[in-house]
């Protein structure tokens, strides 16, 4: 069985971020890139599982630019077989559901059994990829998984549920899983790694060659639009309560009673 | 697509969580169309017409006791076909975050989630919300036919029900077991009774500096508790094993929208405040006058945790 898992980059959660000048995206000129940090669980959890045996070969799936690669060459390193790379100008201000569909006609098309993805990207923060790759490929889906096991055709997983519940669900392969912290440590690249990844292949592909339909993609098809980018609003001044501790501690506590009126 | 307003309310123990009641409200303060109610199972939905529904879509079969993807999915777009709702409002719940984004790509709907604001632009609704781990916020505009909204929980305040009734629809979604893709086999409670992070309206955290297990559960519990509150943590503290998985709060944990958050020796991390910036009044106990938490607390005390806590929950009690 193959195994596909979704490797996005995204700005290191510290880097300071400036708005460009129509307030629909970033500037993204002096920003660093890492792997998704959740995606690093999928990948982590796709290489113990063909080290357990249970796979045959690991390939990762992006949908960017050629800045992308060192990336991708970092999951190589780590031990993923080869990638793909989406990568077209139709592809332009896609939606969710635009990256969604040329990540799953390229996943179909390697015939991969199981996807990991991450539970979600730390840029956009929507969670939703993965859900969307899973009913356009055909395959069941688990989100926010902590544990994962494959037997056979099956497969037994951890997933959130409300009210802070955490649920044990089994279902069939194909399968998408989103991961979750807590489902493993991911391993580093080593040195040996780093020097046969770069022996490893990127294909890189159109979306004519996934045979998805140019329409349907790019900010032409995108159903959902950002506007209005802005930094948070201002938080007022806040108090800080001098004196000894015990007078701050019931000045606190009076103006969480009297002016706050939260307790 | 008619301009009515889908609204799935989630029950817990029989009656309509918060956070529907939140839902229904907010979406007819919209006043962009009339609110409706979607009741996935069997509940008691009388709630839902004082809280300004006028009609209530009830899905229910056997095969819906729990959750799954596959049936669940199926009851959102066989309620979205009988109401001709062009909205679709939902808690940013785990239920929804798992099935809406497959309902979307079904139907071809834009899905704007995670909002903590909805608005009336002359008639077409329109979400805000964080991105970048809460440095920016954006307008969400949706294009299709058919629109679907999250909203994190506790982003308007609960009044009281305005009263009013609902009449009931039974919708007739055709859900059998076979529908059932993923199974629930088992649950796991979580590790405290409190109200989960995501609702609570209270919250106490600690971070790296409790410096064991024994001491956050000697120090950040016992507040937590005497304040009817909900304990956090920082990623150092759930790392370091002083409180779970699920407790984390922040960018890689859960995002929290509370009246009250308390944050104990946390240094305000900008992952930790991807987490809880938008609390209504944050406290901050840290002995770093310097310490980036200050820059957002409503109210600071600097001094020792170990020192304040306590004295703070021997405060309360005074009452
Ligand atoms: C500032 C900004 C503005 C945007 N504007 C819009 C908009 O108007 N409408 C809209 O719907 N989307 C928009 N997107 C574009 C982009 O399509 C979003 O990334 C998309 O909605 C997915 O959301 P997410 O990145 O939060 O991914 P999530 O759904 O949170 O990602 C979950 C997982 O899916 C996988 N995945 C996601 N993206 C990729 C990828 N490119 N390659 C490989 N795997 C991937 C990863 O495993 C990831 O961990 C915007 C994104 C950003 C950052
Ligand atoms: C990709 C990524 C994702 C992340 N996600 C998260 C996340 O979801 N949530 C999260 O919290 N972090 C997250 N982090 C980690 C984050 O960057 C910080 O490392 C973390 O929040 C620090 O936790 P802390 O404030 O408990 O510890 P520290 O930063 O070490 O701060 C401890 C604070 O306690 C104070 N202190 C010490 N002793 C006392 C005392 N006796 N009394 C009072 N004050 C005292 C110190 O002055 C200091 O300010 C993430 C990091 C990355 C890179």
């Amino acid at each position: 069985m193959k195994i596909g898992v979704c490797l996005k980059q995204v700005p290191a959660t510290d880097t300071r971020i400036r708005i460009n000048a129509d307030a629909t995206a970033i500037l993204t000129d002096d920003v660093k890139f890492e792997i998704n940090p959740y995606d690093e669980y999928a990948l982590e959890e796709a290489l113990r599982l063909k080290q357990a045996g249970k796979a045959t070969e690991v390939i990762t799936f992006t949908v960017g630019g050629a800045d992308a690669e060192a990336r991708i060459r970092d999951g190589l390193a780590r031990g993923a077989d080869r990638a793909v790379r989406i990568d077209d100008p139709a592809l332009a201000g896609s939606d969710g559901l635009g990256l969604a569909r040329v990540l799953a006609a390229a996943l179909k098309a390697e015939g991969v059994g199981l996807v990991f993805a991450g539970r979600q990207s730390v840029d956009g923060d929507s969670s939703t990829v993965p859900a969307m790759i899973a009913e356009l490929m055909g395959a069941s889906q688990v989100s926010w998984v902590d544990k994962f096991e494959v037997e056979g055709d099956a497969f037994t997983a951890q997933r959130a549920a409300g009210g802070g519940m955490r649920e044990v669900v089994t279902g069939k392969l194909p399968v998408v899983a989103s991961c979750d912290k807590g489902l493993n440590t991911p391993r580093y690249a080593t040195l040996p790694g780093i020097l046969k990844a770069k022996s490893k292949k990127i294909g890189v592909m159109s979306v004519a060659e996934l045979g998805v339909d140019a329409g349907s993609v790019g900010a032409g098809a995108a159903l959902v639009t950002f506007t209005n980018m802005g930094p948070p609003p201002e938080r007022p001044a806040g108090r800080i309560l001098s004196g000894d501790t015990a007078s701050a501690v019931s000045e606190l506590v009076r103006l969480l009673r009297d002016e706050a009126k939260v307790i | 697509m008619s301009n009515e307003i889908l609204v799935f309310c989630e029950f817990e123990g029989g009656a309509p969580r918060k956070t529907a009641l939140e839902l229904l409200q907010r979406a007819v303060a919209l006043g962009a169309g009339p609110v409706s109610a979607l009741v996935i199972g069997n509940a008691d939905s009388s709630a839902l017409g004082a809280n300004g529904a006028h009609k209530v879509y009830q899905v229910s079969a056997p095969a819906l006791a729990s959750y799954s993807t596959g049936a669940y999915t199926k009851a959102f777009a066989a309620a979205l076909a009988a109401s001709g709702a062009g909205t679709l409002i939902a808690s940013a719940s785990s239920i929804a975050r798992d099935a809406l984004p497959r309902l979307a790509a079904r139907l071809g709907a834009g899905l704007g989630v995670e909002c903590t604001e909805l608005r009336n632009a002359g008639g077409r609704i329109v979400g805000r919300r964080p991105v970048y781990a809460g440095k920016a916020l954006v307008d969400v505009n949706i294009q299709s036919p058919v629109a679907i909204f999250t909203l994190r929980p506790n982003s308007y305040p609960v009044g009281p029900a305005p009263g009013g009734s609902a009449s009931v629809v039974l919708v007739d979604a055709g859900i059998t077991e076979a529908d059932v893709d993923v199974k629930v086999v088992g649950t796991l409670a979580p590790d405290s009774t409190a109200v989960d992070l995501t609702e609570a309206e209270r919250i106490v955290s600690g971070g790296r500096s409790l410096k064991s297990k024994e001491q956050f559960d000697a120090v950040v519990r016992p507040l937590a508790a005497a304040l009817g509150a909900t304990a956090g943590a920082s990623r150092a503290a759930v790392d370091a094993g002083y409180a779970g998985h699920g407790e984390q709060v922040g960018q890689t944990g859960k995002v929290v929208n509370p009246s009250l958050y308390i944050a104990l020796g946390i240094s305000g991390a900008i992952q930790h405040l991807a987490g809880m910036r938008t609390s209504r009044v944050i406290v901050a106990v840290n002995k770093d006058p310097e310490a980036p938490i200050f820059q957002f607390a409503t109210y600071g005390i600097v001094g020792d945790l170990f020192e304040v806590a306590p004295m703070l929950q021997a405060e309360l009690a005074r009452g």
